[in-house]
């Protein structure tokens, strides 16, 4: 009767062969393109999966999600940049500062609901975005971080090295999925799925809505700026598209490629439209035009993400053969 | 004991509730009728918390709970179950009891746990036994029958060990054998678990067999309380409610 559920140790297993596999793949595969691709994938899947705690698991749709991997990105860059300190140091200047921000963020949107959460979030981007354009001593404006940032070995990690840093990317993101992974299966997991079916009945349940709302989303701003400190790392810099709100949208869309109702989901959905967007831009100048109408056919004929499908699918075999078997 | 004074809500002008005074002791089951439109929801949404009256006071135990957090009045002893089932429709009912159990104990902030904590599995499986749920734990709770549905949200009601209990119509929108089903596992529950029981009901029937105390609310104002004989025969509650069948139905 009971339902058997993944505990700490399979997830573990799993994390490691996951990880395992993509650090053979160089040697396997010995592919620039290929590297460059997962490096990406890595920055977007947590990027995507981070914002999935909140549409996903919670039911906040947040638009301005791009906010905190262009922070990210911009916080990284510039510690390393301005303040010449270690690539641990400005990772955890990027934790932190990220965290704050999605205290800040979050503590004023969270009281508005649905349609004017989602509002405020992208309004909150916005100003962000506006911010990195005008501040032109701090960020370059338009032109982003140039100048590339400084990448100075640390405990035996060179990142200037192009291998560290495709073996730093991905163990970045398998780690960061790993954590994530623990968090939607936590009893606060749950919290956030009652949140999410129910609002009003959780709160009966003496819930304190608005304090769980925050810490999901101040840890999906943490693990989004993680998710832009990968990509930085990556290009050697930082610019304003990172922090506009095209990024927000190809989080939605990552996630609506990918499926919602799956962990692995949006993270899926980060590598399906990274390689759609590589395949179309060389095939065609109208690179708009397809992937829209990719995303259309996504929407609007299947009402569902890959990943959705996939889970039905196993379900439904899984329910056939337990009818079978008795 | 559950003492409501000189209660007071109105909504733009228009009394819902007004100067209601009603003493509920404990251990007591209290059936709460009166029209459509009578204010007997807005009446349980002030005694829990879910609106602030005007005036007047709620106290339970000798302590005031007007002006206290729906986290206050349900450590208090005060739970409550909705007219409509309020759900969860995509979790079982399994997972649903144990997110109750595990929010009830000041663990639904936890994440370096994974859920369930065995600690709730005990508690979860004595409510849904107590309720007769224990076959559909499995059972994601959409795919629930409405009776079932309405058991669950009694149940989950039933986990935070409230002392006092408030139903809003347990048999609304059921078929007569459910609504009898219901109101006999209502009624054992209250025997079983010594709450003190409040519900809003509108079928006369259910009412007079297992009620020993009614309250008849009538646009807001208290109209009548008594025992099912003096609820029946009183002159008031027969011309603003019952009309004349359930006079003659008593005689």
């Amino acid at each position: 009767m009971l339902t058997a559920r993944p505990n700490l140790a399979r997830d573990i297993l799993i994390a490691a062969v996951a990880l395992a596999l993509l650090l053979l793949l160089p040697y396997v595969w010995p592919n620039k393109m290929i590297n460059d691709l997962v490096i990406r994938v890595s920055a977007f899947a947590l990027f995507a999966t981070s914002l999935n705690l909140l549409v996903g698991y919670t039911g906040m749709v947040s638009f301005g999600h791009g906010m905190f991997f262009g922070f990210g990105a911009y916080a990284f860059g510039l510690s390393m940049q301005r303040l010449g300190v270690s690539i641990p140091t400005a990772f955890l200047i990027t934790v932190l500062s990220s965290a704050l921000l999605g205290l800040v963020v979050g503590a004023i949107s969270i009281r508005l609901k649905d349609i004017y959460f989602s509002f405020i979030t992208l309004a909150f981007q916005m100003l962000l975005y506006s911010t990195v354009i005008a501040w032109v001593p701090l960020t370059g404006g338009d032109q982003g971080l140039m100048g590339g940032i400084p990448r100075p070995p640390f405990l035996g990690v060179d990142l200037s090295i192009e291998a560290h840093r495709y073996a730093f990317a991905v163990t970045v993101m398998v780690a960061g999925l790993l954590i994530l992974r623990q968090i939607v299966e936590s009893p606060f997991g749950y919290t956030l799925r009652m949140i999410r079916d129910n609002t009003e009945r959780a709160s009966f349940l003496g819930i304190n809505v608005f304090r769980a709302k925050l810490t999901a989303f101040v840890i999906a701003g943490v693990f989004g700026a993680i998710g832009g400190m990968v990509m930085a790392l990556f290009v050697s810099g930082a610019y304003p598209e990172f922090v506009n709100w095209t990024m927000s949208g190809e989080g939605i869309f990552m996630i609506m490629l990918g499926g919602l109702s799956t962990f692995i989901g949006p993270a899926a959905g980060a590598l399906i439209l990274s390689v759609l967007n590589d395949v179309i831009t060389r095939g065609t100048e109208h690179h708009g035009l397809f992937l829209g109408a990719v995303i259309l056919l996504f929407a609007l004929g299947l009402r569902k993400g890959v990943t959705d499908f996939i889970a039905d699918w196993l379900r439904l075999n899984r329910e056939a053969g337990s009818r079978g078997g008795n | 004991m559950l003492e409501v004074k000189g209660l007071f809500k109105s909504f733009g002008g228009v009394a819902a509730i007004s100067d209601v005074t009603i003493d509920f002791p404990t251990g007591s089951l209290t059936a709460i009728i009166g029209p459509n439109g009578a204010g007997k929801s807005t009446f349980f949404n002030l005694i829990s918390g879910g609106l602030t009256p005007d005036a007047g006071s709620v106290s339970f135990n000798g302590t005031s709970l007007v002006g206290r957090s729906r986290a206050q009045i349900i450590d208090a002893g005060i739970g409550r179950a909705f007219q409509v089932a309020r759900i969860f429709p995509t979790l079982t009912v399994e997972e649903s009891l144990l997110g109750a159990v595990t929010a009830h104990r000041q663990r639904a902030q936890n994440i370096t746990r994974r859920f369930p904590l065995p600690e709730m599995r005990d508690r979860m499986h004595e409510v849904a036994e107590m309720l007769g749920l224990t076959e559909k734990l499995g059972v994601t709770s959409a795919n629930l029958s409405h009776g079932d549905q309405k058991l669950l949200d009694i149940a989950l009601a039933l986990v935070l060990d409230p002392k006092v209990l408030l139903l809003d119509e347990p048999t609304a929108g059921m078929g007569p054998d459910e609504r009898w089903r219901m109101i006999e596992r209502v009624h054992e529950l209250w025997e079983r678990e010594k709450l003190t029981l409040i519900f809003i009901e509108h079928d006369m029937d259910i009412v007079f067999k297992i009620a020993p105390k009614i309250s008849v609310l009538c646009y807001g104002r208290l109209l009548a309380e008594g025992t099912p004989d003096e609820i029946r025969t009183n002159p008031a509650v027969i011309e603003a409610y019952l009309g004349t069948s359930h006079e003659e139905a008593a005689v």
